[in-house]
């Protein structure tokens, strides 16, 4: 991470200087999600529960978690009908 | 100076009436004693077209510091007011408003809090929001009230300041007290407040002015965790020096309009008094009265009105006491279980590290409005005489004025 700004250097106010996107919370969460994609019927369904939206969808269909964004929380591993998500300790 | 009228108001009108001539954008408030005439007035120049106010008639206190929290943060000059248990429902808001530095103004008739429920003065509703990063100013009559509730606007809009600020005035004593009020005309009133000056801060699109905009979206006071929350709370300490050095630029500029301007604390006889209270709001009058009455006795008695609480003003209370051997700490609020009531262990903490200082003795008086007396000051007087004959602080807190030991 580079180096955090002083509080002379913050804006007042409290205001976010910078989007959400640059504040990766990927490293709250103790498990990740590994995704066995032989088993995957890319039904997306790990797309539309995860909570943090960070699962994107590639053209093919083929779902990739952002583990920038990720907490690991294990909806995807929950709720995968093909059983194709493991939540792995990181 | 420009030409002043005299109205006769009591302090709850002489709130309504400043903020008439202020003419906010927002006032949301909810009724409750002693504050009630404040937003009854207000809501009357409200109908009466007298103000371009939006009113918002919320339906607690809670929701009013919301309110305003949210005007402010849109660009708005927000007003509200309140007392006691209504300043206790704002609490969170209270932290939230200054945090996000939204120049809010809120006139707080101080009561009692419950329980048992008391609608009379004393300060425990607004020593208890002293840490809420709110500027705190406290009036002795109903001309302060007026004066106060004009130059407030400027303090919190203050480019180096940006901070809500409280404007107490003790209930019933002097919310519900007619008294002489010098007024100026609206158009000077409104020509010293001016419009809302806006500070330049850096949001996540690029530059603008800290207020909500949709055509340049900021976030204001986001989740703020281990990383950043601790640099933000130096910037509310570093708003509260800011204040005490131009909050006296804002009175000056009064005074030369008006004539009238307070400084952070008000010295009466302190040249070469051997005997001094110092204290803060309504009360600071009888004791004025006793000093005088004490002089006429030979007693070399003093007194300091302590105008501003937060920031608090170390060097002017400082200047002010200058030599005097013996000081009396005046206080309407308790804090439980402490050493001492608050103003006492400000004083005392200031002074701690100093070779030279005066001895000191805490008085409470008046909980739940019982009158403060011209003869429970006299007995304060003569402890304090005692003390400085004796050189010893036998009791560092004394119960003035409570039936029994």
């Amino acid at each position: 991470m580079s180096k955090e700004r002083t509080w002379e250097e913050l804006p007042k106010g409290a205001v976010s200087y910078r989007s959400s996107m640059e504040y990766k919370t990927g490293d709250w969460g103790i498990d990740s999600p590994r995704i066995d994609y032989d088993k995957c019927v890319k039904c997306n369904l790990c797309h539309f529960f995860c909570p943090e939206g960070c699962i994107h969808v590639e053209e093919d269909g083929t779902p990739a978690p952002d583990l920038d964004y990720c907490k690991g929380c294990g909806i995807c591993a929950k709720e995968c009908p093909a059983k194709a998500i493991e939540m792995v300790r990181k | 100076m420009v030409e002043q009228k005299l109205m006769g108001l009591n302090g709850d009108e002489a709130v309504a009436y400043a903020t008439k001539q202020v003419n906010p954008d927002v006032v949301a408030a909810y009724p409750i004693t002693p504050q009630t005439i404040i937003v009854e007035r207000f809501s009357e120049y409200v109908a009466d077209g007298e103000v371009d106010t939006e009113f918002v008639p919320v339906e607690s206190e809670h929701s009013a510091m919301s309110c305003s929290v949210g005007a402010s943060a849109a660009g708005a000059r927000a007003f509200t007011a309140t007392a006691a248990n209504g300043l206790a429902l704002m609490w969170e808001i209270l932290y939230i408003a200054s945090s996000l530095r939204l120049p809010i103004v809120m006139a707080v008739a101080n009561r009692a809090l419950s329980g048992p429920i008391n609608i009379h003065n004393d300060h425990s509703d607004a020593m208890g929001a002293r840490d809420s990063g709110w500027i705190q100013i406290y009036c002795e009559n109903a001309q302060e009230v007026y004066d106060a509730n004009i130059t407030a606007w400027r303090v919190a809009e203050h480019l180096n300041v940006q901070l809500p600020v409280m404007v107490c005035l003790d209930g019933f004593t002097l919310s519900h007290t007619m008294e002489n009020v010098m007024t100026l005309p609206d158009e000077t009133v409104q020509k010293f407040v001016g419009e809302r000056p806006f500070i330049e801060v850096e949001g996540h699109l690029g530059k603008g002015e800290l207020r909500l905009d949709p055509e340049m979206p900021l976030t204001m006071g986001p989740l703020d965790l281990q990383d950043f929350y601790y640099e933000h709370k130096i910037h509310q300490v570093d708003a509260m020096k800011q204040a005490l050095k131009y909050m006296k630029d804002v009175d000056e500029e009064w005074g030369r309009l008006s004539g009238r301007s307070y400084r952070y604390v008000e010295p009466y006889l302190m040249d070469d008094a051997e005997v001094a209270l110092i204290g803060m709001g309504s009360m600071m009058g009888t004791i004025r009265y006793m000093v005088d009455e004490l002089r006429g006795e030979g007693v070399k008695a003093g007194m300091i009105k302590l105008r501003l609480f937060r920031p608090f003003p170390v060097d002017a209370i400082k200047k002010a006491i200058g030599e005097t051997p013996v000081l009396g700490v005046m206080e309407k609020c308790i804090s439980f279980g402490a050493p001492a009531s608050p103003l006492m262990e400000e004083l005392m903490t200031a002074y701690y590290s100093d070779e030279e200082k005066p001895m000191m003795a805490n008085y409470v008086v008046g909980l739940g409005g019982r009158d403060v007396s011209p003869d429970m000051i006299r007995e304060a007087y003569t402890s304090l005489e005692k003390i400085r004959k004796t050189g010893k602080v036998e009791k560092l807190s004394t119960y003035i004025g409570v039936r029994g030991e």
